[in-house]
């Protein structure tokens, strides 16, 4: 059972652009028992350097221990708890939902322009759909797709970036 | 540099140059196909080769040489089973903090990944267990590799870094171009530390009534054992030790308290329960030191000094942490405290030392005897190294150790058989000292093999077998804590003659079970100096080590002889 003093974080680590260091990542959260909510990781403006957006849950002690441990690897070259910070995120979601008639294609588009989210593929019963956005807005457009019948999703996790003025 | 006296040089080459530039004089290993290329140009390359006889004795050696000398140990096996036979060997540096460098072959890199002969993922399996590993995909990379590996292995928290090294690019020609210094952005440990942390711990210090320090295998690491001493004779404060901080200052001295934890010193867990401030230098707090982590120290504020920022309140939520070296803070602390007002609380422990000292009953041929004479007849300076088990925990409660590097254990992992193949590595290390393995008749049977190794180079190693028939801690706790039910403890059926064994690997071999015997013959097995000796000693099969806080309990719930 979860822990009630749990909280969702995001951290954002940047590592050496190397062989093997996802694997070190994910086992070291693994190894000591850490739950990755959703992980994402490609180079950043320096080829020799990736950027990983982790989203973790855990109390302040879990915590404080994955950002030192994060920080013990030679290979992560900085780690930052971008919760408490304002920072910009954003996860792309591409959704499969059921179409099987006008009027259901019909109220879809119009949540797709409302969300400012893309069609970007139709079959003869579903609509494929492309949404970028924040948690708050990711939330909100799968809540009211659920009932139409969300056959299949793929998100890419949240990537995120802190803002030039810092702490909250 | 363009080459080598302007040539180009063989991967297996330039990691040789790489590990004479480290200062390496001595490698543990075992050959196989992989690393035969390295193996090749070794033989003639001026580092001793030390043939081990498995795998698991070149890792556990390299790492009695490491903790022994204070330097980075080697090791070296091949491919697939040669680099799993490391993994033990590996963990149990990595969980002590011991600087060694692993060297494995590897397949050929166009068959990594094949399922090829004898291939395993290395880099995979050791990387939890490594402070960092490489897997080495092209010449080019190799100087740079070897320089950082060393480096990473004997700075900050050392610990074992691994080299995989595929047996084609040990064959690649390259260039032998070695970096003299080396930056690596992602890796910079703390030496010096924080001016505020240590002025606020110095407050604490200063107006704590029952001051108590903790002293950690971390001492031993940074070399702090002066630092230490000169800061409990400056401000009075007491010391107890952990497992792996034994040594770090004479245990005899008048302010030490022993070992302290699960078989510490009544007077020094009942110190940790009663103390108003921990003073922990270079201790993890492991399970094994602190009993119920909810109970532990009740009254006590803690301050931590750590060079790892994580050992920090991973376990024991602490008051002011100072992250840096044991040496550098203590000095620092050094020229801030003065003499405490804590005549009381000396004299509190000074009475309970007298009233719980560690005691056993002296009828027949006693373990605990067996360590005491040993450790008055080399006056607590031999380099003593123990299995795990019973062995390991009177070792610790008997032995009477004065200085650093003198026991050699696995702390951290609880290793059998350990302790004789790091015997190995600690006499390479140190050829005039003299290097007893305190042993059980379960772990020695472990890597029992290695005799061969210790024969055929004339180590002069003593293996004392505590024998009782029995995996004596395990039977102690199904003594206390399974109704007497001995599962699969007795080796009773079919106990080898370990005097036959000795002889038959060209060591020497005795057998005792009386004191008298015991007596007789115990100053000439110390003084050997030809080649390995095995002591094999009849113990009481029934003999307990107390005093015992049990798994889970807090440290003043112990337990004392029943028998």
């Amino acid at each position: 059972m979860e822990n009630k003093n749990f909280k969702q974080h995001l951290i954002s680590v940047t590592v050496e652009n190397k062989f093997g260091v996802l694997a070190r990542i994910a086992g070291l959260f693994s190894a000591r028992g850490y739950n990755i909510d959703s992980l994402s990781v490609a180079e950043t403006e320096d080829p020799t350097v990736s950027r990983m957006t982790i989203v973790v849950r855990g109390d302040d002690r879990i915590l404080e221990q994955i950002y030192k441990q994060l920080n013990k690897l030679i290979d992560v070259i900085k780690v930052q708890d971008l919760t408490g910070e304002e920072f910009v995120e954003r996860e792309l979601v591409l959704v499969k939902v059921n179409a099987p008639n006008p009027s259901a294609r019909q109220e879809i588009m119009q949540l797709v322009n409302i969300f400012r989210a893309k069609i970007v593929d139709i079959g003869k019963k579903t609509l494929t759909i492309e949404l970028v956005g924040g948690s708050a807005k990711v939330r909100a457009m799968l809540e009211l797709l659920k009932p139409f019948g969300i056959k299949e999703m793929s998100r890419t996790g949240k990537i995120a970036i802190s803002r030039e003025f810092g702490k909250r | 540099m363009v080459g080598y006296n302007g040539k180009k040089m063989k991967g297996a080459q330039i990691l040789i140059e790489g590990l004479k530039k480290e200062g390496v004089e001595v490698i543990f290993g075992y050959p196989g196909g992989a690393i035969l290329p390295l193996c090749d140009y070794l033989y003639d390359s001026g580092i001793k080769f030390i043939l081990v006889r498995h795998e698991q004795g070149a890792a556990h050696a390299a790492d009695g040489y490491a903790r022994a000398s204070g330097k980075v140990g080697v090791c070296l096996a091949t491919s697939g089973p040669g680099s799993t036979n490391l993994v033990t060997g590996i963990a149990t540096a990595y969980m002590d903090s011991i600087p060694i460098v692993a060297i494995t072959g590897q397949v050929a890199t166009h068959l990594i990944g094949n399922d090829a002969f004898q291939e395993v993922d290395t880099t995979g399996i050791t990387r939890p267990i490594t402070k960092h590993n490489y897997l080495v995909r092209d010449v080019r990379e190799l100087p740079k590799i070897v320089k950082e590996a060393f480096y990473i292995a004997r700075t900050g928290r050392p610990g074992p870094v691994l080299i995989d090294f595929p047996v084609d690019v040990q064959r690649q020609e390259g260039d032998f171009d070695y970096p003299d210094e080396i930056e690596i952005r992602g890796y910079k440990p703390t030496y010096k530390g924080h001016p505020l942390q240590i002025e606020k711990a110095v407050n604490l210090i200063n107006n704590s009534k029952k001051p108590l320090i903790l002293a950690g295998g971390g001492v031993i690491t940074s070399g702090a054992s002066e630092e230490l001493k000169e800061f409990i004779e400056k401000t009075s404060i007491p010391v107890a030790f952990t497992l792996m901080g034994l040594g770090s200052i004479d245990v005899e001295h008048p302010l030490s308290l022993g070992m302290v934890g699960m078989h510490g010193t009544r007077y020094a867990n009942y110190a940790v329960m009663e103390s108003d401030l921990i003073i922990s230098v270079g201790c993890r707090f492991d399970d094994r030191v602190t009993g119920k982590l909810e109970s532990f120290a009740p009254s006590a504020k803690i301050i931590h000094i750590d060079i790892d920022p994580s050992a920090i309140s991973k376990n024991v939520k602490v008051d002011v942490p100072i992250v840096g070296d044991a040496k550098l803070v203590l000095a620092e602390m050094n020229k801030k405290v003065g003499r405490l007002d804590i005549k009381s609380w000396i004299e509190k422990l000074d009475e309970w030392k007298k009233k719980y000292p560690l005691k056993y009953e002296k009828d027949g041929l006693k373990p605990q005897y067996i360590v005491e004479k040993i450790s008055e007849i080399t006056k607590g300076e031999a380099i003593i190294c123990t299995e795990v088990g019973q062995n390991q925990m009177w070792t610790a409660q008997f032995y009477k150790f004065k200085k650093p590097r003198t026991l050699i254990t696995s702390g951290g992992l609880g290793t059998m058989g350990f302790g004789f193949p790091a015997a190995i590595g600690a006499q390479i290390a140190c050829p005039d000292k003299i290097v007893i393995d305190i042993a059980g008749d379960g772990s020695i049977q472990m890597n029992i093999q290695e005799l061969a190794t210790a024969v055929s180079n004339k180590l002069p190693i003593k293996i004392i077998i505590l024998n009782n028939n029995y995996l004596g801690m395990v039977r102690q706790w199904q003594f206390l804590f399974y109704n007497k039910r001995y599962a699969f403890t007795s080796l009773e059926r079919a106990q080898p003659d370990f005097v036959k064994i000795a002889e038959a690997y060209g060591a020497k071999g005795y057998k005792v079970s009386t004191v008298e015997e015991f007596d007789k013959i115990i100053k000439e097995v110390i003084e050997e100096k030809e080649k390995p000796v095995i002591l094999d000693c009849r113990i009481n099969p029934e003999e307990n080590v107390f005093p015992m806080v049990p798994a889970g309990a807090s440290l003043d719930k112990m337990i004392e002889g029943l028998a």
